[in-house]
């Protein structure tokens, strides 16, 4: 058994030694593809907060789109759980496939720092979608819109819904998500406007997934029976929340809106349990991200505030500050137009 | 080790190295890129975290015990590193702090199974859910981070002039230890006689409570070493850090020989079954195969590497462990 | 310490003058009591907790785990473990509401046929590794949890169904009523009734009890061990089919993480529920009575507005209290037949 140790010692001993010489060629080899990159085919992956999840199904369809437009070779690659441990890896592999851009929808604002840090060492740039990375982590960010701005768009509908009085709640997918928890602070703010003074925020709960959410919704409704609204400020929460809803015959007593899709949302729609909703396209966002990916690799921009760039049928775009691009201001959903979407 | 025993283990640990080799020059052969330090390196580090909940694992199994509350206890620690950090408490006394409190959750696993005689399977799978749920007492929504650089070097860092990574240290110094003490001491020798007989243990005087307990206390302890190794790897404390660990370390004891019927098992065999497991899951990505595809893949390979062992293997070893029947008639006897 | 935990065996009478004293003795009616307790002191903080509307929905909502829960039970007694189950569940659902969304007009009974077989293979895998590969349960069914999991990625790809895309038939299920109970509830009653009979009187049940309690005297005794272990298996991944069209129906709305982490909370119910880990001894009943409890928990601490992060940190506190009130409860037992039969010694 000892000699059996030894041996695999041994082994892994030599694996790391003979790599070593071995890493040093493929790293040379990657950079000087790299630097010959004048040739204008990049290699983009997509590393959403996770590869299950329709919403960013769609976003990657978006930038699989722009990639094939530019010429660039496109991948999307990720984990299935919604953790920054399980996407730690992926930045890992495709540091090592000296891939030249990453797409990242980050599930945690801080916890993937030290390994873009050592992606961008290796000249990988990082463009940031949906759920940002403190600024050190990537050059761009590509917002929906911005966060002041979802969270407005969303109490405005809930006011609507509500006829500007009543107590309402909103329900997010975990206390830890970056970009919902920046959305609910821009929720706050809105609420401090004068109109919305009849209204009040009774509680934020969370529900993990839609399961989760569809508990969350009914325990929201048995603690405070005199609820007249819920704001589900992610894609499952909303619909889990309309059909919660609907389950305890509240319809119409209990109203709904949200962060949605179309299609998802579409039976709630037309029943009226939800009379508007929220949303942004992400295929755009996957799109619009790509175009700035490429115009970075190409030395265009650079992140810095005022930068200009051309991405394709979406027009030319304006980086803001601390590297932010707005995409558009939310499309609002309602009963009249819900039909000329379909994603 | 009863020398049947050992002729299993031999075998399987050869298996589990023959896996391991034939799954490097298969994976080398698919993307060259696998077989280079820094990848190699990349995935021990990643390994770091379910390495340390996974020594003290080995034993408790083999004593036929189980510990579910590993990667609660290491995002416990996590968590409370971070608040702590927050309320500006120097982070090496933090460190020390936390360590404690992993100890003490430990602690209360330990006497829960071992003073009180629940089961373990049961009393852990409480403890997974009270230790993560007090996670989010603690941090509810915030994720911590500005941690010093001390702090994040270490846990991202390389041991200067190589590539290999320093929490890996912490790891392999733990796992020599627990390995000498498993296999050379008295100590390692009472586990593998709980695991085999715990009435005939008791009988021959062996203080077979307070040995449960303090495997509990260790199995705490390097747990929250684990959750702290995780807030310097991510240079952030979260809620669910460390969230669902359990699964792989459970995965890779089993697939490293520790039996579940007890008595049967090494610190090194767990330590191949997670290299194999990471080797697996590094390899399958770096050949961009979706993690769908890898979760299949690790099912069925934890399946199958049993299933073989069990077909290669002489009956007898199957009679090694006394049957229920006969454990219960001597525990109701003791 | 494998004694410490056992239990009242059906059909094994807790000996006493009284018959108030005897069902008061046995483990379902500390469950019982707990959930009285429980409704009591919520009540009192919180009125809106007693209504029939409010159980109604304890009850709609515990129905999945339930289910599973029976099916689980049944792999308990027999001395093995199910981790699969919230794998199969998510892939059910996936398939039925895959199918009921391209065959809008299919009547749900197919659908949920379809689901029982679906859920009835994987459980025969499973069966079939234990018994004629002779792999330790806890190993087989982890393996099968991130096997079949992954098969319900595959299929599902990022994808999902949604509520406009599936039959009214289907939506409109759980509110549809029998005699004024939604008929998802009597369908769950109608099963545990099945099965808790089922396990108590048939020979099979029998077999299910000896199998879990000592493999060696069943397997001496001639019982027909591996047919025994196998079936319970396969029930319980039809179980879980089933459970998986209840899902479906309920949320509306399946993705490919439907049923995520279920596993342990039905271990937790069925554990709670007074069914030992170590089989042998336990019951259908008693596994309900522990989901029942848990839902309860959950709804209790929704109406009286925990802070929503304890919750989580409060079910696992609830098991710990539950095996050791039962270890408590247990222990007097012993030691009261100890001193009832030194009693009749003397007398």
């Amino acid at each position: 058994m000892r000699h059996t140790r030894i041996l695999t010692a041994a082994l892994l001993g030599a694996a790391l030694a003979v790599s070593g010489c071995a890493s040093s060629t493929t790293t040379t080899s990657a950079t000087s593809s790299g630097a010959s990159a004048a040739a204008k085919t990049y290699k983009i992956a997509m590393l959403p907060r996770a590869t299950n999840i329709q919403y960013f199904v769609s976003a990657s369809d978006g930038a699989k789109k722009a990639a094939a437009e530019l010429g660039d070779t496109y991948s999307v690659v990720g984990p299935t759980e919604i953790t920054a441990a399980a996407q730690l890896p992926f930045i890992q592999t495709l540091t090592t496939q000296q891939v030249n851009g990453i797409l990242l929808a980050a599930n945690d604002p801080n916890a993937l720092l030290p390994a873009l840090a050592k992606a961008s060492a290796s000249n990988i740039k990082t463009v940031t979608f949906d759920s940002d990375t403190a600024t050190a982590g990537r050059a761009i960010f590509i917002n929906q819109a911005t966060s002041a701005g979802i969270g407005a768009a969303e109490i405005q509908q809930m006011a609507a819904a509500m006829n500007n009085k009543g107590k309402f709640a909103v329900i997010a997918s975990s206390e830890t998500s970056p970009n919902e928890t920046a959305w609910i602070a821009g929720m706050k703010d809105e609420l401090k406007k004068p109109e919305y003074s009849g209204m009040q925020l009774v509680k934020i709960a969370y529900g993990a997934d839609d399961a989760a959410s569809f508990s969350t919704a009914q325990g929201l409704m048995q603690a405070y029976p005199d609820l007249a609204g819920i704001i589900g400020t992610n894609s499952f929460a909303i619909s889990a929340t309309a059909r919660a809803v609907e389950a305890t015959s509240n319809a119409g007593k209990v109203m709904v809106t949200g962060l949605g899709t179309p299609n998802d949302l579409r039976k709630y729609v037309k029943d009226n349990t939800i009379k508007s909703f929220v949303l942004w396209s992400p295929g755009d966002l996957g799109y619009l991200a790509t175009y700035a990916m490429h115009a970075l690799l190409d030395g265009k921009i650079t992140g810095a505030s005022g930068d200009k760039f051309s991405a394709g049928t979406l027009g030319e775009r304006t980086i803001g500050d601390n590297g932010e691009v707005i995409l558009n201001p939310p499309t609002v959903f309602t009963a009249t137009n819900i039909d000329q979407f379909n994603f | 080790m009863k020398l049947s025993s050992f002729r299993h283990l031999l075998r399987w640990e050869v298996m589990l190295i023959g896996l391991v080799i034939v799954l490097a020059i298969a994976a080398n052969a698919v993307t060259p890129l696998f077989l280079t330090a820094p990848n190699i390196s990349d995935a021990l580090s990643n390994l770091s975290e379910k390495a340390l909940m996974l020594l003290p694992l080995v034993p408790l199994i083999i004593a036929r015990e189980i510990d579910l509350s590993v990667a609660s206890i290491a995002g416990l620690a996590s968590v409370s590193l971070g608040a702590m950090f927050e309320a500006k408490v120097p982070l090496a006394v933090a460190i020390v702090v936390v360590v404690v409190i992993g100890a003490l959750c430990g602690l209360l696993n330990g006497v829960l199974v071992s003073v009180l005689g629940l089961p373990s399977l049961v009393v852990t799978l409480g403890t997974l859910g009270l230790y993560r749920g007090l996670c989010y007492v603690v941090l509810s929504g915030k994720s911590v981070a500005g941690f010093p650089a001390w702090f994040t070097n270490f846990g991202f860092g390389y041991i200067p002039g190589t590539l290999i990574p320093q929490p890996l240290v912490i790891v392999v110094v733990a796992a020599v230890i627990f390995g000498v003490w498993l296999h050379l001491t008295t100590g390692g020798r009472e586990v593998y006689a709980i695991g085999n007989g715990s009435g005939a243990a008791r009988f021959s005087g062996l203080p077979v409570r307070s040995l449960l307990v303090r495997l509990y206390v260790v199995s705490g302890t390097f747990s929250a070493i684990a959750g702290v190794i995780y807030s310097a790897r991510f240079a952030s404390a979260r809620a669910d850090s460390a969230l669902g660990f359990e699964l792989d370390v459970i995965a890779a004891a089993l697939l490293g020989g520790v039996s579940m019927a007890g008595g049967v098992g090494s610190i090194f065999g767990g330590l191949l079954g997670l290299t194999v497991l990471g080797v697996v899951r590094n390899a399958m990505s770096l050949a961009n195969i979706s993690s769908e595809v890898q979760s299949v893949v690790v099912g069925a390979l934890l399946i199958l590497a049993v299933l073989l062992t069990t077909l290669l293997s002489d009956s007898s070893r199957l009679k090694r462990a006394p049957s229920r029947a006969v454990r219960k008639e001597v525990a109701a006897d003791a | 310490m494998t004694d410490a935990l056992k239990t009242a065996r059906p059909g094994v009478r807790v000996r006493s003058g009284n018959p108030v004293v005897t069902i008061l003795r046995r483990r379902e009616a500390s469950l019982v009591l707990a959930l009285a307790l429980i409704t009591v002191g919520v009540s009192s903080v919180a009125p809106r907790f007693l209504s029939l509307d409010n159980f109604g929905q304890i009850l709609a909502a515990v129905v999945v785990v339930t289910v599973v829960g029976v099916g689980q039970a049944l792999v308990v007694i027999s001395g093995n473990v199910d981790l699969s189950v919230g794998s199969v569940v998510g892939l059910t659902a996936f398939v039925a509401a895959t199918t009921a969304h391209a065959n809008q007009s299919l009547p749900l009974l197919i659908v949920f046929l379809m689901a029982m077989a679906i859920g009835a293979a994987c459980g025969a895998i499973n069966g079939l590794l234990v018994t004629v590969g002779r792999i330790p349960a806890i190993v087989v069914t982890l393996g099968t949890l991130y096997v079949f999991r992954g098969v319900d990625y595959i299929i599902a790809g990022g994808g999902q169904v949604n509520a406009a895309e599936l039959p009214s038939s289907f939506l409109d299920f759980p509110s549809q009523k029998l005699l004024g109970i939604p008929l998802t509830i009597v369908l769950t009653v109608v099963l545990v009734a099945v099965f808790a009979a089922g396990a108590r009187w048939l020979r099979v049940g029998r077999y299910l009890y000896a199998t879990g309690n000592s493999s060696e005297a069943a397997h001496l005794a001639g019982l027909p061990q591996r047919r025994t272990v196998f079936g319970a298996f396969v029930l319980c991944g039809a179980l879980a089919g089933v459970a998986g069209v209840l899902y479906a129906t309920r949320f509306g709305a399946v993705t490919s993480s439907a049923g995520l982490g279920l596993e342990f909370q039905v271990v937790a119910a069925v554990v709670v529920g007074g069914v030992s880990i170590l089989g042998g001894s336990g019951s259908i009943i008693g596994s309900v009575l522990g989901a029942i409890l848990f839902g309860v928990i959950t709804n209790a601490l929704n109406v009286m507005n925990a802070p929503s992060n304890w919750i989580q940190a409060i079910s696992g506190a609830a098991i710990l209290l539950a095996i050791i009130l039962d270890l408590a409860m247990s222990r007097a037992r012993e030691r009261r037949e100890r001193f009832d039969r030194e009693r009749a010694k003397l007398s």
